[in-house]
């Protein structure tokens, strides 16, 4: 199988022509096999069906101020807190030098008062606590990841632990005032 | 034959310890190959590439299909809307279904016609006959899985065939089922099986492959080859013979799967199962329709065994049948180009499968062709009837009569005079 096309000057014409004619036909075999397989890669993407599921619609009404939910979005859980005044003021206090990832508060949110977040830690995924009554929020009033210890601030951005990022911000518009879409 | 030498360090320290490398060696590059096959041998390793395809789209459907009869149905509609290229893999699935058949059937009539089954190949001739077997119940459970009108009537009628076996019929039917009717343990069992059959299929054609190896191709002439002139290596003759006429064929394969991807189908099947109505027309899919027309041709009793357990008798008899031929077939010239009576029954033989497709697609009362007073159970009764009488009385009785045609003395003569058309 290792065999090698003798090279002979008398033929120099034709083992071109040969030689041309083995790329071309490996090229255009390549290509084909990659293309005959590409459907099948791209099958494991996420289908029409998933894409349509890909925003919700949430109403706030029924937040009080101080408390948060959880909804699902896109399979995963999104935060939704109703934040204090002194939780915004924690959060725009906090000078930027002293974050792992530094982001502004007013880059975070498009309502001082509603924190919209994915409730997924930016470390290996697990889900951090804080949002229902009585869980512990760690050492920055936020979130805290029971998994390896992250700690969020009210703002949702890393303080404390192996995380590497904030929490990730979803796209998202208000409809009316008490009505937000997500996604 | 001889071993071959590895410069690849790699690749010889591999082949010392797991000779990989020199099996493949012997059996797809060196196999000395009689030099006269025609395109007539190429349906086997297109029959191959069918099976990979079929795995191969197989496995990407299952990550999408649901085995459940309130779901089954939806995930395969799912399949053809929402998933990317669901719509292609699924056609692929389903008209590959057909190519595999279509390249079998040519790949048995070849064995058939050239006598590719008689000593010493009857092992690879039984391990064929195994595949289709395996092939058969795999594509009856895979046409159960979409669970449409097809789907659960075609399964109904076929389970049913084991209760025309006395006593032990009816238990066996509800054994089949997992209850009372066909329903969801019977759907999630049909998908079980329908996953693990081609992969046992996939060990028969290892077998097959094996024992081919072992007992080298035949050619059109059937005449063994005696000298190594006769032959020729695999690498690169054949492979590149098996390479252009797939290319051949996968124009004719996704002809259907882009341009007529519903062209061997039934259009009831979209329509999802329902237990309470039968459709009108119950046909099985096209491969199965010459058994299902010797099923049906069997309307009467004889002895008093019920007619219902003489058809189902007489179709897995129309299989069984080809394990005994290289028995049946008494003749000492393998090839039908030198058997100048037995080459026109094989064509009646060949006519007579089709005869008995049209018969299975029809209704029993209709008229063949539309020739008046020729009624279709009529036609498929004399069809079966030749069907069996060639292999039981055919086959023994021309050998022995009929006078062959000189056979060249080596693959080789006969090419030198003209090859396979002299």
């Amino acid at each position: 199988m290792s065999q090698t096309v003798q090279s002979s000057g008398d033929h120099a014409p034709d083992e071109n022509r040969r030689d041309f004619l083995i790329l071309a036909t490996t090229a255009v075999g390549v290509v084909g096999t990659g293309m005959a397989l590409w459907p099948f890669v791209d099958s494991m993407n996420a289908s029409k069906d998933v894409l349509a599921l890909a925003s919700v619609e949430v109403s706030l009404s029924n937040i009080p101020v101080g408390q948060a939910i959880k909804v699902m979005w896109r399979g995963k859980p999104v935060f939704i807190r109703h934040r204090t005044e002194r939780e915004i003021k924690e959060a725009d206090d906090v000078a930027l030098n002293e974050l792992v990832d530094p982001q502004t508060d007013d880059a975070r949110v498009e309502k001082k008062e509603w924190l919209i977040l994915v409730g997924v830690c930016t470390h290996l995924g697990c889900i951090p606590m804080g949002t229902a009554t009585g869980e512990t929020r760690g050492d920055y009033d936020g979130w805290y990841c029971p998994c390896h210890g992250s700690h969020y601030d009210t703002s949702g951005r890393i303080r404390k632990g192996p995380a590497p990022l904030n929490l990730e911000v979803p796209t998202y518009s208000f409809l009316t005032d008490t009505s937000v879409k997500i996604g | 034959m001889s071993a071959p030498v590895w410069n690849n360090k790699v690749v010889k320290w591999v082949d010392d310890r797991l000779p990989v490398f020199s099996m493949l060696h012997h059996s797809a590059y060196e196999y000395p190959t009689p030099k006269n096959l025609s395109y007539m041998w190429n349906f086997g390793s297109l029959a191959g590439f069918v099976l990979v395809t079929m795995i191969l789209t197989g496995i990407f459907l299952v990550m999408n299909y649901t085995p459940h009869t309130d779901m089954a149905f939806d995930s395969v509609e799912r399949i053809m809307r929402d998933v990317n290229y669901g719509w292609l893999i699924r056609y692929m699935h389903v008209n590959g279904a057909s190519m595999f058949f279509i390249c079998v059937y040519i790949h048995i009539f070849r064995g058939l016609y050239y006598g590719s089954y008689k000593a010493p190949r009857e092992m690879l001739w039984w391990i064929g006959i195994l595949i289709l077997l395996a092939m058969m119940a795999t594509a009856f459970m895979g046409y159960v899985l979409p669970w449409g009108q097809m789907s659960f009537w075609g399964a109904t009628v076929i389970t049913n065939l084991f209760s025309a076996f006395p006593i032990v019929g009816e238990p066996l039917v509800h054994w089949l089922w997992g209850g009372f009717s066909i329903g969801n343990p019977t759907l999630n069992r049909f998908f079980s099986l329908h996953y693990l059959l081609p992969f046992v299929i996939l060990g028969l054609v290892v077998l097959h492959v094996w024992a081919l190896h072992t007992v080298r191709s035949n050619n059109p002439t059937g005449v063994e080859a005696k000298t190594p002139q006769d032959s020729i290596p695999f690498h690169p003759y054949y492979t590149i013979k098996d390479l252009f006429g797939m290319g051949i064929f996968l124009i004719f394969f996704l002809f259907f799967v882009f341009f007529a991807p519903d062209f061997f189908g039934e259009p009831d099947n979209y329509i999802p199962a329902n237990p309470l109505v039968t459709p009108p027309h119950i046909v099985p899919e096209w491969y199965f329709l010459p058994f299902y027309a010797i099923l049906r041709s069997i309307d009467f009793s004889i002895f008093g065994v019920p007619a219902k357990l003489l058809g189902v008798l007489a179709m897995f008899a129309s299989i069984v049948v080809l394990f005994v031929i290289p028995w049946l077939d008494t003749s000492k010239v393998r090839s039908s180009k030198y058997r100048p009576v037995y080459k026109w029954f094989f064509l009646i033989l060949f006519i007579d499968c089709f005869i008995l497709g049209y018969c299975g697609k029809k209704a029993p009362d209709d008229y063949f062709m539309g020739i008046e007073g020729l009624h279709v159970i009529v036609m498929g009764q004399l069809a079966t009837l030749y069907y069996f009488a060639h292999f039981l009385v055919v086959m023994p009785i021309v050998g022995k009569l009929e006078r062959p045609k000189p056979l060249p003395a080596s693959i080789s003569e006969s090419v030198l005079k003209g090859g396979a058309n002299a």
